[in-house]
């Protein structure tokens, strides 16, 4: 699929949101601790109602979800508190996430609010006890570089991360507490995004930024990318929750797509004269005898519901994104009610309905050739609330391409979640006082090197290929590395890189306990190495025996291994070899130090170096040759 | 012209500009609310502001939003009285905290839910945080809940801020012989957020209101969760935290009850005083000038000393253990008693009875002319003595009114 984007009128924004590494929580002093919800020690649960901003306007958004009823579970831990349950005022703003913020802010050349006020943004799908999250700007007009010209940066949040959903059990959704609070840096990009490959760009550039201050998390979940994408004939559309970068090109690309589709169905829908009626008929009678099993089951106390669309044939079933339709936009909509989906005729006969029952259907809600009649199975509430949904979506087909937040699917094509939410959803945080940002406060912030940076002088100063220095530049073992190679200035930094991000994770991944290993362990070894007492294939037995004895050290450590003792125990061995390989010596030559370079390591791999046995047998054997001679 | 709160403006300050509405500020910066919704705030010196557009005063929702209810003749009359507190508070720009500005009406198209159970007639007595309480505005609750009754209330539900509840709740308890339920209610995290405890408090206490239950109660959450809420008797109740939904417990007593959520059901956990056993009557004499005083390790007798002799007429003594001061305090104790000035004792342990019998300090205590003041709270004892007080002026009469139980507040056998 490939459009001309700039024809199309393509804008598309990224807005990321990224975990950072503080000591404590946002506005409690609880761990910033991911826990396992085996671990969790309390549970209770809940219901939010929406309220009023302060401009007296309840929000969209949030008047959408409270139409569900839902009890929302949490599970606490020992280290969450009262503040996570919203049963304690939060306490005030975490002064090292604010740093952190500005840091952000100044990399993204942005201009820093004087004072820093705490909001409330109304969010009732449970992910926050308190039925908001708590967010404040921190700095605005920033940009940043791209291959098409500066990306503007409009706005730098500092908010606290919501609940986790552990499951969702359709009339109640069980969240887990521990990530609640963790602090969040929200930062959106202005419209100036131009094409998918650009998107993904910048979300890598913005990114590689973050990982630079050392002070953001890592690990799935941690960044978060949400795309704001309209096409000049389209409208902005929020596409939420992207958390691998290599879809945000596929999302930017279905997008448009899903808006040219709907703005080619719009047309021809005109065009027809197409309509949409409110009507809403009850047929349960038609299907009183049905063999559909779905529908069957939704009979015993529920009804079923039809509307009539004229003009639809044809375009419920209309693909938009590969295997999404009209339809599915319909479905969607109508799941908000708590349905199970929805039935439209041009999908019909099918799931056990009959060609008989579809006339009947058809005939009960006077739906014409050209007509499509959508229909839902449930109890009387529910199946009104999803063709009442159903209805707004129908009339939105033939007027405009609707705003609203979709959730990012993993193929990436996405699906509705709820209307764009207005400003109305913000109002502010009377329990936290605003906190001023002084113009000082700011000039003593230091800026980190940037990885991109960083890679650069790791070629040129260590010698590392690109790959290598990208991958200890990016690590969080970096200032590890820097100081290895700071105290053993003639360590190998191919071998430095090699050990702290293959083998100390490969033995990490076996079980064994190799955060024991400290800085002091790996200068010690690598000095040795350097000095050819440790050969490279030593490296990982002696890393294994220095985590599981950390106080015995890498002295212990490599006598146990029969490693870099004198060179008496290898000479004898080597006098051997060379005395019971001597016809092949005489035939050889020097050439026998290769060959028997082999026998020698067969019996000594690990325990010497490969450049001492080299060296011993050349001597041995060119004495031998000598006296031949 | 001028900008002024709430018109839209813009506002450049070293050569950035932010468009947005001018909010109130608590302090010199200027706070911008942003299209996006954020404020933010600007400090002054050298930013220009420029009016872009005049607030509007027309499209306030407040006013679009209709107060008229439809009354349902089947259903139960209940007053609610709105004095302020937590269960109807707002954000006030002026100073940026938290405050009580809901009307009772308010409370209901806020929770509509509560029309199902009964029709109410609204009434705001005050709008106070509930610390600013005084026992001269006990006397004019009183009357208002005599009153509604009188006029056929069938109920009363009262909104009360969740600081002074149990104090409020006690002096109604004796104030008032009610036929019907009697019933306070507020909410510890405050009514502006979705996940506010006001809208369970409430229609928990709506029921209560609509139940058999003819005492003056407390109706709160029981748990952490929005699972039920507890009803406790007036004078057994105390607020035993500071933050958390489930702050009122009962104390010395189980609670008369607990109202099931969402499903509204009653089990009862305890006997109670049925509607219309008592008949309706206000006593309403209160003598306010009664101190609480807590005794504390070392703590002079200065302080019982300046009460004495400052014309208070009544006195609760908030001692140690089973009801204990210092030695040093008792004869001090004989002179407020042999003053006519009647001497209370309780314990600061909260749960458990007091019993001055046991040890020498507590016999001369007794032998001081003290009383002992059973299980009953502190507090509760201290407005207890106000209202004997105020209905007899004799020591021999307000000591035996004291030993008396008269609301429920001293039982027989102590809960275990």
């Amino acid at each position: 699929m490939s459009h001309d984007y700039r024809a199309l009128g393509l804008k598309a924004g990224l807005e990321i949101h990224q975990q950072l590494d503080t000591k404590e929580k946002l506005f409690c002093g609880c761990p910033t601790l991911l826990r396992d919800t085996k671990e969790s020690n309390f549970e209770f649960f809940r219901y939010l109602r929406p309220t009023q901003s302060e401009m007296g306007v309840v929000d969209r958004a949030a008047l959408e979800e409270v139409k569900l009823t839902k009890r929302f579970i949490y599970k606490a831990y020992d280290t969450t508190c009262l503040v996570e349950n919203d049963e304690e005022p939060p306490r005030e703003l975490n002064q090292e996430a604010v740093d952190c913020s500005i840091m952000i802010a100044r990399l993204l050349n942005m201009n820093i609010v004087d004072e820093l006020y705490t909001m409330r943004k109304i969010v009732i799908d449970g992910s926050n006890t308190s039925g908001f999250q708590r967010t404040g700007l921190v700095a605005t007009h920033g940009h940043l570089e791209s291959s098409h010209g500066n990306v503007g940066i409009d706005v730098l949040c500092l908010e606290e991360e919501a609940a986790q959903k552990v499951e969702d059990r359709g009339d109640s959704v069980v969240y887990s507490l521990d990530r609640l609070g963790i602090p969040l840096v929200e930062i959106g990009t202005a419209p100036d995004i131009v094409s998918p490959e650009h998107a993904r760009e910048v979300a890598e550039k913005l990114g590689m930024i973050l990982r630079s201050t050392g002070k953001v998390k890592r690990g799935l979940g941690t960044i978060r990318q949400d795309i704001n994408i309209s096409i000049a004939e389209g409208a902005r559309v929020e596409i939420k929750g992207v958390q691998d970068l290599s879809l945000i090109e596929t999302i930017v690309e279905r997008e448009a797509a899903r808006q040219v589709a709907l703005a080619g169905i719009k047309k021809e829908l005109n065009s027809r004269n197409a309509a949409v009626s409110n009507k809403i008929h009850d047929v349960t009678k038609v299907f009183s005898n049905t063999s559909s099993k779905v529908i069957q089951k939704s009979l015993k106390g529920g009804v079923v519901y039809a509307i009539n669309l004229p003009g639809f044939a044809g375009f419920a079933g209309k693909e938009i994104q590969p295997g999404r339709r009209l339809g599915t936009e319909f479905s969607d909509r109508a799941k908000k009610s708590g349905v199970g989906g929805i039935f439209h005729t041009d999908e019909l006969p099918n799931y056990g309905i009959t060609d008989d029952e579809v006339d009947a259907l058809r005939k009960a809600v006077g739906a014409k050739d050209g007509d499509c009649a959508v229909m839902v199975a449930d109890t009387k509430e529910r199946a009104k609330g999803a063709l009442e949904a159903v209805v707004i979506r129908a009339r939105e087909a033939l007027v405009c391409i609707p705003e609203e937040t979709r959730r990012a699917l993993p193929d990436g094509n996405s699906a509705y979640m709820r209307p764009l939410p207005g400003a109305a959803r913000m109002y502010p945080e009377t329990d936290v006082p605003p906190v001023e940002i002084t113009g000082e406060r700011i000039r003593n912030t230091k800026l980190p090197e940037l990885i991109e940076q960083r890679i650069e002088r790791y070629v040129r100063d260590f010698k590392l290929n690109g790959e290598m220095a990208g991958q200890i530049a990016r690590s969080a073992n970096f200032i590890l590395f820097e100081n290895i190679m700071h105290s053993v200035p003639r360590a190998s930094a191919t071998i430095v890189v090699r050990t702290l991000e293959t083998t100390l994770y490969e033995l990490n991944k076996e079980g064994v306990p190799s955060g024991n290993i400290n800085e002091g362990h790996l200068i010690q070894l690598f000095r040795l190495h350097s000095e050819g007492k440790v050969p490279n294939e030593a490296i990982g037995e002696v890393l294994k025996i220095i985590a599981c004895k950390p106080e015995s050290g890498v002295d212990s450590a490599l006598r146990e291994l029969g490693i870099g003792g004198s060179t008496g125990g290898l000479e004898s061995i080597i006098d051997k070899i060379v005395e019971s390989r001597m016809d092949f010596i005489r035939e050889k030559g020097m050439n026998s130090v290769g060959p028997l370079m082999g026998v020698v390591m067969k019996d000594m791999r690990g325990k010497v170096s490969g450049q001492e046995v080299s060296r011993l047998l050349k001597e041995k054997i060119s004495k031998k040759l000598d006296t031949i001679k | 012209m001028q900008a002024e709160e709430y018109d839209k403006v813009r506002v450049e300050i070293k050569g950035i500009a932010y468009e947005g509405t001018l909010m109130p500020s608590q302090t010199d910066s200027i706070v911008l609310k942003l299209k996006n919704g954020y404020n933010i705030g600007i400090k002054h010196e050298f930013a220009t502001i420029t009016l872009l557009e005049k607030k509007d005063e027309t499209n306030k929702l407040k006013d679009t939003v209709s107060a008229e209810k439809r009354k349902n003749e089947k259903l139960p009359r209940i007053s609610i009285l709105s004095t302020g507190g937590t269960i109807a508070s707002k954000i006030d720009y002026r100073t940026g905290a938290v405050t009580s500005q809901f009307s009772a009406e308010d409370i209901l198209l806020a929770i509509p839910e509560l029309e199902e159970i009964a029709n109410y007639n609204c009434r705001m007595i005050y709008s106070i945080l509930s610390e600013n309480m005084r026992p001269s505005y006990w006397v004019e609750l009183a009357r208002a809940v005599y009153e509604e009754i009188k006029n056929g209330a069938e109920g009363i539900i009262i909104t009360h801020g969740t600081d002074t509840m149990m104090y409020t709740a006690t002096a109604l308890s004796f104030m008032i012989e009610t036929p019907v339920p009697v019933v306070l209610v507020g909410s510890q995290r405050s009514a502006d957020r979705p996940s506010s405890d006001n809208a369970m408090n409430a229609i928990c206490a709506a029921v209560v209101a609509t139940s058999d239950i003819a005492e003056v109660c407390v109706v709160m959450h029981g748990g952490t969760s929005d699972e039920f809420c507890h009803i406790h008797r007036g004078t057994k109740v105390r607020k035993m935290h500071t933050s958390r939904r489930d702050a009122f417990q009962s104390i010395n007593s189980k609670p008369i009850g607990r109202i099931e959520y969402p499903s509204r059901e009653i089990k009862m956990l305890s006997s109670y005083v049925k509607r219309g056993e008592k008949k309706l009557a206000l006593h309403d004499r209160i003598e306010p000038k009664c101190a609480l005083i807590k005794y504390a390790t070392g703590a002079s007798n200065e302080s019982l000393l300046f009460h004495v002799g400052s014309g208070y007429k009544g006195i609760v003594l908030e001692g140690t253990g089973l009801g204990h001061v210092s030695t040093e305090w008792i004869p001090l104790i004989k002179t407020a008693t042999d003053a006519g000035i009647p001497v209370i004792l309780t314990s600061q342990c909260i749960n458990g009875r007091v019993c001055d019998r046991v040890y020498d300090t507590g016999r001369d205590i007794l032998k001081a002319g003290a009383i002992e003041g059973e299980d009953m709270l502190p507090e509760v004892a201290l407005v207890k003595l106000m209202w004997a007080l105020g209905e007899s002026k004799d020591i021999e009469k307000v000591n035996n009114t004291m030993r008396a139980n008269i609301a429920g507040e001293i039982t027989r056998s102590t809960c275990l």
